[in-house]
């Protein structure tokens, strides 16, 4: 119970720190030292969990090392300490035992809660199937509701950090920039595509993740999870994000020479944007009468 | 204080062979294979530190400067496999060989020739993964895990690599066939279970967790050569088979493997930090039991390395309780330690300062396992920097710190000298110094969201890469350093004592340093004072 108290109150916390940072977290920062808690409930609630456990952690390093350190100033042989002949002590035994199986409960409790969460994936507002090649994504809009949609397009990454990332290219990656979400330039060197995932916000979406060729991973940190995208293998995952704009992530899994160059841009728009957009590519996908067509960039909106 | 009276039966038995080939390569004396262990150990770690050495150095800018990418994985791969099986593993296994014998009182090991194959096909079994440097194709770059599909689609490397591990488990289950034989049937008399060194007992549990499960990882590695080259599919999706299985097999090899490498560690640090706090240690049956459940425990628990490859949440939840309670006997071992030290007469000589600092930074390694066993918070940390910071938290300040810890606690045993003590604090502190910024930053990166194995990253990692590389450099320094103490020591050591240190107890220390080269010829008259753990009240 005091764990999930402890629980609610970071989820607070967390909640405050991305109303503070908003979109500013969309993309690591230099000497960032800690996880951020991203755009979803879910995130918030993952990162609530880290920063628990990691409160845990540096409690019981403060207790344990700082034992340590008194021991060793206090029981040195140059201050004349004798040794005790004890070896044993088992109330001491006890209590260390105990208490540590009472920590890792507290733990379990709170991140079993999460994970059962996370697991839902049924009652989703959409569907959307993702599909990892060596080295690029595969995106497939499956359906909106009831309607099924046949928009499909691979996502690569852009040829600005495409050419910078060539050995000894002798350009500048911190030349590689571009505007986030609210227009503020950002070095988006590796962590950009040329066709994003563009997805709706406030929308339960389930994904169906899969590999065509080798195993990779689906990554975009500030929607709380990694999902495999295994050959033969199909899994589900969700997401609802609350707050437009563009999230970036990379290929988890090492999955060949270009494994660091496969990275995913998520592009969260209002809904109305969003549905708007997908109609336009529906209309195009059906048009080109050829579902694998790629969707065409200049026709989304704001699309880089 | 008593002294037995091997010394001077020993004297006319110290006739060691002659020439090099009938000395080395034709040994079967324990000490001699335990030297061999090592220093093939210590050739390895510059290996792999080489390795390593490529690629901290791309990754010091972002860009790629030096090599391509697949190179790069080529040598992220081969650093894993060459510091695991190369270093780590033959360095306990040569600290087994010198000491197990002379800690219970036995001549040499139970099977002395098998000794030596198991010791002989290790540079044959590394000759081969290496020579896959220089074939069209160039080396494995699926990773040290060898994840198919991508690991079977290399060159000809696979097959090496397959062989090359093949070869390292049949050297592994011959050395640990071995120790159980020494250890159960060659006690002296009056040497109890309950008596023996934790060192002792640490590895009579790690042998049975090589024994249980080598076999699995030959299986695993020959299910992908054949998928390679005879067209089966035990892992090929299209065929019928599965990849995951093969992450399945693997990590029930993989993770009691993760304690072969720690057990004897532990043995280790059990054995120094008594000695130099001049107290018994702790509560030594309960160190006994907490080693036998963490053995035990490692064999349920592999799905945690797999967090994210969409096992069922039954699965997950499993994996998560049962990997949480590996903290409970490992936080028995850390605060049996701490109680250890309290009450003591402490004093700091190189073993004590790395055996100290082993468990301050193991266990932070041990907190940041706590965190990645939380499965939510785990699907952000899977596959990043993260993890690499967690794990060389537990194999090197881990691991290797510890085998440091034993090469200078046993060196006067060894050699019949002392190192300069002025000297080896200098190693040590530099080496705290650096293999920290080398690998402390590494969390930072990895919660801010760099994946581990990439060649070239966004220039918001810069800062802390470089920080990083700065750190592995200061630590390529460091087997240069303890070379040189260790030869200056052989050549111009102050002559050590039998018992070299004060509060050094045990049957090793009961015979003359340098140990002659054949000890307990007859098995000596255990007296329970001269035992590190001779009480067995508890």
């Amino acid at each position: 119970m005091k764990a999930a108290g402890s629980m609610r109150s970071k989820l607070g916390l967390g909640l405050v720190l991305t109303a503070v940072a908003g979109a500013a977290h969309a993309l690591a920062e230099p000497w960032q030292l800690n996880m951020s808690p991203g755009v979803t409930q879910t995130s918030r609630e993952v990162y609530a969990l880290h920063m628990y456990g990691f409160y845990v952690c540096v409690v019981i390093g403060v207790l344990v090392f700082g034992a340590m350190i008194v021991a060793m100033f206090k029981f040195r042989k140059s201050k004349g300490a004798v040794p005790a002949t004890w070896s044993h002590n088992t109330v001491a035994e006890t209590i260390w035992t105990v208490v540590p199986i009472l920590i890792l409960v507290s733990l379990a409790w709170p991140a079993t809660s999460v994970m059962v969460k996370m697991a839902y994936t049924e009652k989703s507002d959409m569907t959307v199937k993702i599909t990892g090649y060596q080295w690029k994504w595969g995106y497939d809009y499956i359906n909106v509701g009831d309607k099924p949609y046949h928009v499909r397009f691979i996502s690569r990454l852009d040829t600005r950090s495409d050419k910078t990332r060539e050995l000894r290219s002798g350009l500048d990656p911190w030349a590689v920039k571009d505007k986030d979400y609210s227009g503020v330039e950002r070095n988006t060197y590796l962590l950009d595509v040329d066709h994003p995932l563009v997805l709706p916000t406030d929308t339960k979406i389930r994904f169906v993740v899969t590999g065509d060729d080798v195993i990779h991973a689906w990554w975009v940190p500030q929607l709380g999870w990694k999902q495999d995208a295994i050959p033969g293998i199909i899994n589900d995952d969700w997401t609802s994000i609350h707050e437009p704009g563009i999230y970036r992530g990379q290929c988890a899994e090492l999955c060949g020479q270009d494994h660091g160059f496969m990275p995913i841009v998520v592009k969260a728009v209002p809904k109305a944007e969003f549905t708007k957009w997908l109609d336009e590519q529906e209309a195009l996908a059906t048009k080109a009468n050829a579902p694998a067509a790629p969707a065409a960039a200049p026709a989304a909106p704001q699309a880089p | 204080m008593t002294t037995h009276a091997v010394a001077h039966h020993d004297d006319h038995h110290d006739d060691k062979p002659h020439g090099f080939l009938h000395r080395w390569v034709f040994s079967t004396n324990h000490k001699d294979i335990g030297t061999l262990y090592l220093v093939f150990s210590f050739i390895m770690v510059c290996v792999g530190a080489a390795f390593s050495g490529v690629i901290r150095t791309e990754l010091m800018k972002p860009g790629l400067q030096f090599v391509q990418p697949y190179f790069f994985n080529e040598m992220t791969t081969m650093h894993g496999l060459v510091m695991i099986f190369g270093a780590i593993m033959p360095s306990f296994v040569g600290l087994a060989n010198w000491m197990i014998p002379m800690m219970i009182g036995a001549p040499d090991m139970a099977l002395p020739r098998m000794n030596n194959w198991s010791f002989w096909i290790l540079p044959f079994a590394f000759f081969l993964l290496l020579s896959t440097l220089f074939i069209p194709g160039g080396a494995p770059a699926g990773g040290w895990t060898m994840y198919p599909p991508l690991s079977i689609q290399g060159g000809d490397s696979v097959a090496l690599m397959v062989f090359s591990i093949h070869l390292m488990g049949i050297s592994s289950i011959m050395g640990s066939i071995n120790i159980i034989a020494t250890i159960l049937n060659m006690r002296a008399p009056g040497m109890d279970l309950l008596k023996m060194p934790v060192f002792v007992w640490s590895w009579l549990i790690t042998a049975f967790l090589l024994i249980a499960v080598m076999p699995v990882l030959a299986g695993a590695v020959t299910m992908l050569l054949t998928d390679r080259y005879f067209g089966t599919s035990f892992f090929n999706a299209a065929g019928g088979g599965d990849p995951v299985m093969y992450q399945h097999i693997f990590w029930f090899f993989g993770h009691p493997e993760v304690y072969i490498m720690i057990l004897p560690a532990f043995g280790i640090i059990s054995e120094i930090i008594p000695t130099f706090s001049r107290k018994p240690l702790f509560g030594y049956q309960a160190m006994v039991y907490a080693l036998a459940s963490i053995a035990f425990l490692s064999f349920i628990v592999w799905g945690h390395h797999m967090f994210t490859v969409g096992m069922p949440l039954g699965g997950e939840l499993y994996f998560m309780y049962a990997t949480m309670l590996i903290a409970i006997p490992t936080g028995v071992k850390v605060f049996n330690w701490v109680s250890t030290m309290w009450g003591g007469s402490l004093t700091f000589e190189a073993p004590m300062l790395w055996a100290i600092s082993f468990v301050v930074l193991f266990t932070i390694g041990g907190f940041s396992g706590v965190m990645l066993a939380l499965v939510p918070a785990d699907f952000q940390y899977q596959d990043t920097y993260f993890v690499v910071a967690h794990f060389h938290y537990v194999l090197v300040t881990g691991a290797l710190f510890a085998i440091i810890a034993a090469i200078y606690y046993w060196w006067p045993k060894w050699t019949g000298r002392m190192y300069n003590e002025t000297w080896a604090k200098v190693h040590f502190w530099w080496t705290m110094v650096f293999v920290n910024v080398l690998f402390f930053p590494q969390h930072f990166l990895g919660l801010a969201g760099m994946p581990r194995r990439i060649p070239d990253y966004n220039v918001a990692f810069a800062d802390w890469n470089f920080v990083s590389t700065i750190g592995a450099y200061g630590m390529y320094l460091t087997p240069f350093m303890f070379f040189f103490i260790l030869w200056h020591s052989k050549k111009h050591g102050a002559p050590a004592a039998a018992r070299s240190w004060e509060g050094a107890h045990g049957l090793e220390w009961t015979v003359p340093s340098p140990a002659p080269f054949h000890t307990f010829a007859t098995p000596p008259v255990i007296h329970d004072e001269d035992l590190a753990h001779g009480d067995v009240s508890h």
